[in-house]
């Protein structure tokens, strides 16, 4: 593993207080989801009842087999589709369409091809018309300091890799200052280095910023690794499986991936992902 | 991704002028064996000049035209004719083709015309046309405007339409609404469509320069080309070829440039 690369220990939430005397960010209580497909013309149900509460500063991570909802779960969270059941509340305030208390950081990283590192940083910004430009401008050069691209602002995203995007990608949903982070699975396109960097780039700059997130993805590695939990997903229709404590030291290095117990949570999760994909096996040959 | 960077300057020096230009040197040697080929077979007496001309006779029919000015009056009458139409065409077209793109309604009741339009044969209006406007000046630019604006409005219409989804869920999480949706993703995602159309459109308009003049008129590259070949003067027939020829290479080159420089804007280029 390259320790010089993150070879700066950073805490994970170290000043905040214990899990449960923390403030609750985000609560998901008993929420629904159908979809219409039109294809096969049938009313699908795709969450069936998520309880999942995310507290102030933590990353809760959510994994479960492909296709079981977690993205759209992670959607709805963002206010982008409507929930037929249940309230998801972001500080108290029940969501029901996207508002600046949240930011997305989708898997694709879809920048505008037209705009800089810096315009595109602004945009949501420009699009809430809140601040002036100068100081929008002088928000985004800071955003792109803090996500490590200094001296990039002024280049178009094709003249970036592709985890240079990815931290583009993140600035962006930094700046309205967001109080959720929702991320989907941001350094799925990576590769397998520069995902690892990555990882730890984020713990870094959730630690600097003092964010929550929710954090999706399918590496049960980058889970544990980000994480103080990790939510594992049923099988569509989706419930919480199990909520999966991670009980590592709070100071995250690539080394603690070498630690038994990081394997044994690996091997934990693992098995009740695969328990789930058998279902769903089965359920399909049926 | 677009990691196909050009190769660098350094690594670029060291290559001979010949290796980088190869494919422009060998176009340009072609053509001079043509051009020495078909002046010498006019020469030799294998093909009579009535038919095909020869590189000499047309640069004397050129230069004779540009002594008695009367080239200078033709390309002023057609370059009126062109910039008239093509801008109409434009200055229509494309608002035209946002409007139509943007809103399902608008497109829906507008659809059906343009459809059928862009479907006919320009050439087959052009009697209607003559009824309408005459021979004059008016009868080319509606031609001229008749066959061009039908390719810039439905490459604005597509331009505007293919928005990126992921592009929009972007802007929807931060909290855009149509208004900003429309200034922040479609105008700007529309531009490559937008400059194909004006591309396309240039051809057309060309085709209709020709079409518009030869079917009558007083003055013109096309009108000075359909006299010149009732009376069998094959040379003028040939500098009026090559001066449409010459000017339909520049401007769509001229746009292929800029077409080039917003090519990363293209949505299916992007992943």
């Amino acid at each position: 593993m390259d320790q010089t690369q993150t070879g700066i220990a950073f805490e994970h939430n170290s000043a905040q207080q214990p899990a449960s005397a923390r403030s609750i960010k985000m609560a998901a209580r008993n929420v629904r989801l159908d979809y219409y497909n039109e294809r096969i013309g049938q009313l699908l149900n795709v969450l069936a009842g998520i309880d999942l509460s995310v507290h102030t500063g933590e990353l809760v991570s959510i994994v479960g087999p492909s296709g079981c909802g977690k993205s759209t779960f992670l959607t709805a969270v963002d206010g982008l589709i409507s929930i037929d059941d249940g309230e998801i509340r972001v500080d108290d305030q029940i969501i029901t369409k996207p508002g600046p208390d949240r930011a997305m950081v989708f898997q694709n990283d879809s920048l505008f091809p037209w705009r800089t590192v810096l315009q595109n940083v602004t945009y949501g910004l420009e699009l809430q018309q809140k601040m002036p430009r100068a100081q929008m401008l002088e928000r985004g050069r800071a955003l792109v300091e803090l996500v490590g691209l200094q001296g990039f602002g002024d280049h178009y995203p094709h003249e970036l890799s592709g985890g240079m995007r990815q931290r583009v990608n993140i600035a962006r949903a930094l700046a309205p200052d967001p109080q959720l982070l929702l991320l989907d699975e941001p350094f799925a396109a990576l590769d397998a280095q520069t995902r690892e960097f990555m990882q730890a780039e984020l713990l870094k700059i959730l630690e600097r910023t003092q964010k929550t997130a929710l954090f999706i993805t399918h590496q049960i590695d980058e889970a544990i690794f980000l994480s103080s939990r990790v939510a594992v997903f049923s099988a569509r229709p989706a419930r919480i499986k199990e909520i999966v404590s991670i009980d590592l030291p709070k100071q995250r290095t690539l080394a603690i991936k070498l630690d038994p117990r990081f394997r044994h949570l690996q091997d934990h999760i693992w098995r009740l992902i695969e328990e789930e994909s058998a279902q769903t096996g089965m359920h399909n040959h049926a | 991704m677009h990691e196909d960077k050009p190769s660098q300057p350094a690594a670029r020096r060291q290559i001979s002028l010949w290796k980088r230009r190869e494919d422009f040197f060998l176009g340009l040697i072609a053509i001079v064996l043509f051009l020495l080929f078909w002046e010498t077979s006019v020469a030799q007496g294998w093909i009579k000049p009535l038919f095909v001309s020869s590189p000499s006779r047309i640069a004397k029919a050129l230069a004779m035209m540009i002594a008695d000015g009367s080239i200078w009056r033709d390309l002023r009458v057609s370059g009126l004719e062109f910039a008239l139409g093509y801008g109409l065409a434009v200055i229509i077209g494309i608002p035209l083709g946002i409007m139509m793109g943007w809103y399902r309604r608008i497109n829906a009741v507008l659809d059906p015309f343009v459809s059928a339009l862009y479907a006919t044969p320009r050439i087959a209006l052009v009697p209607l046309i003559v009824i309408w406007f005459g021979i004059d000046l008016p009868s080319k630019v509606a031609i001229i405007f008749l066959s061009t604006v039908f390719p810039i409005l439905v490459s604005t219409i597509t331009g505007v339409r293919t928005i990126d989804r992921d592009f929009i869920k972007v802007a929807r999480s931060f909290g855009a609404n149509d208004r900003q949706l429309f200034l922040t993703l479609a105008l700007p995602s529309s531009v490559p469509m937008l400059l194909t159309g004006l591309r396309l459109g240039l051809g057309h308009a060309l085709i209709g320069i020709v079409v518009g003049e030869m079917l009558g008129a007083n003055a013109g590259i096309g009108y000075m080309m359909s006299l010149a070949g009732a009376t069998f003067q094959t040379d003028r027939v040939m500098v009026g070829l090559l001066i449409i020829a010459g000017s339909g290479m520049l401007l769509t080159q001229g746009l292929r440039l800029i077409e080039r420089r917003f090519e990363m804007w293209r949505v299916d280029n992007r992943n």
